[in-house]
């Protein structure tokens, strides 16, 4: 009962501070509410006894919206963020995508006939989600995080505005001439 | 499965004390490394840490124009907070007072919330200096972070559990993970100086930046940020000894002599060594970090990986 209690309280939290994002004029306070809003999320996975997710949900939900409050704060047209500025735009289209939303996820959870456990439960629940996720794809996954990784790589190498032979020279064997050195004797 | 929950009602205030005693060993330590005994008596030294604090809560507090004063006291609170709960999955004889699946990922989540607390802690006061330490202390965090990270899953992965009472039961009989993962445990103390910024990686609250993230925190307010960072330091060096040094384990002596013993040495060594560094610039620590340290750590863990194949770790 006070465990149901608690989740309530951690849902009605995660929604109030989701629905804070919208209100707060502020980037910051923007940003750190939806953060809230992410702890209150995996806490309550704590609670439900998903220790690992609800973990990790925490520590990159954290690290992500500190990143993002460096990008936000630093491409949004307002310096640094300082001055109040609203959050919402094109504010009918998104209540009307919204309350869709909504409408549709809630007949569905309240609808949907959902299916009784048929064995006793798992003693890790993380590793059993482990398996049914990755057991018969692992090799997919394999290969699927590694042509991520070649993405991720090949689309910094195409951005960046500097390559090797700006740094290097022609010939690659002029001593790098960077803007900001490194701690490196490179 | 032995019951690894610490469950007695005195659990957490204990624990919440011995965090704050590590951080005021550590700060005593910090001081008596720092400071010369040029001039001064060696006992000025000693109680500089309680003397600074109890002038920060006597004090009173400064303020700056239009500041965000809902978000500099969630940060001031964290600082504290997130500390006392890195403490929480401290092994001691084999229970801790938190105890999942997962409590090396808790430790690192712990650590994690920092980012947040820590860039909050620099917007709150609506001044430039803070800001631009607490930017300073992102980007810092963009080069520690993954190889700590790795640090730390290389112990699980040893370990062959999250969870930190495991981490210590495998280590038992001198089989300690310092000897396998010399390289993991480097990179664990680079990134609690790091988190904690403290000694050479003190530039987010550097004098070239007017005191930086601390520069307009006073009073009541700089004490607890103050005590936090020199409690995580400290919770880090005991977690060092119990995940590199195997925490109890030890021939004669009694296990939590051992303990002790293991944690005072780390902290020897943290701060022997970081107060011989001049303070490293974070981009020039990224470059390190990205190039040496996270393939050190990767080399290690895959090394680390090996064994547990081979059957090393039994």
């Amino acid at each position: 009962m006070t465990e149901l209690l608690v989740l309530a309280v951690l849902g009605a939290a995660a929604v109030c501070t989701g629905v804070l994002v919208f209100v707060v004029d502020s980037m910051a306070r923007a940003t750190f509410s939806l953060l809230a809003s992410f702890l209150a999320t995996g806490v309550a996975l704590l609670l439900m006894d998903l220790a690992y997710l609800g973990l990790l949900t925490i520590l990159m939900m954290t690290i992500e919206m500190a990143i993002m409050a460096v990008f936000m704060i630093m491409l949004m047209m307002n310096p640094a963020g300082l001055m109040p500025m609203t959050m919402v735009h094109n504010t009918r289209g998104s209540v009307v995508v919204g309350v869709v939303a909504f409408v549709v996820l809630t007949v569905g959870v309240w609808t949907v006939d959902w299916p009784d456990r048929p064995g006793p439960r798992p003693a890790d629940a993380t590793a059993q989600v482990g398996e049914a996720i990755m057991g018969d794809y692992m090799l997919v996954m394999i290969v699927v995080g590694v042509v991520l990784l070649a993405t991720m790589v090949a689309g910094i190498a195409l951005a960046t505005h500097r390559g090797r032979y700006d740094r290097f020279g022609p010939d690659l064997d002029r001593d790098p001439d960077d803007p900001v050195r490194g701690g490196l004797p490179r | 499965m032995p019951e690894t929950v610490w469950t007695s009602p005195w659990a957490g205030p204990v624990v919440v004390a011995v965090a704050l005693l590590l951080g005021l060993v550590l700060a005593v330590m910090d001081a008596l490394a720092r400071r010369a005994p040029a001039g001064g008596r060696r006992a000025d030294v000693l109680v500089a840490p309680v003397r600074d604090g109890a002038r920060m809560l006597l004090e009173r507090r400064g303020t700056t124009i239009a500041p965000d004063r809902l978000l500099s006291t969630v940060a001031v609170l964290a600082v504290p907070v997130l500390a006392l709960m890195s403490a929480a999955v401290l092994p001691f004889g084999g229970r801790s007072v938190v105890s999942t699946s997962a409590d090396l990922v808790w430790f690192n989540a712990a650590e994690a919330l920092l980012w947040a607390a820590v860039w909050l802690l620099g917007w709150g006061p609506n001044a430039v200096h803070p800001l631009v330490g607490a930017y300073r202390f992102l980007a810092q965090g963009l080069a520690y972070e993954l190889p700590l990270m790795f640090a730390i899953i290389t112990v699980g992965v040893g370990a062959g559990s999250l969870r930190a009472t495991d981490v210590v039961a495998a280590q038992a009989g001198g089989a300690w993970f310092l000897w396998t993962m010399p390289a993991a445990f480097v990179v664990f103390l680079i990134g609690a100086a790091a988190f904690a910024f403290w000694g050479p990686f003190g530039a987010p609250a550097g004098t070239d930046v007017a005191g930086g993230v601390l520069a307009e925190t006073s009073g009541v307010d700089r004490l607890l940020v103050q005590v936090g960072r020199a409690t995580f330091l400290g919770v880090a060096a005991a977690t060092a000894a119990a995940w590199f040094l195997g925490g109890e384990d030890g021939p004669g002596l009694p296990g939590p002599v051992w303990y002790a013993l293991k944690t005072l040495a780390v902290m020897a060594l943290l701060v022997g060594m970081g107060r011989r560094w001049p303070v490293v610039r974070p981009e020039r620590f990224a470059d390190v970090a990205w190039v040496v340290l996270l393939p050190a750590t990767v080399v290690q863990s895959a090394v680390v990986a090996v064994l547990v194949l081979g059957g090393f770790y039994r």
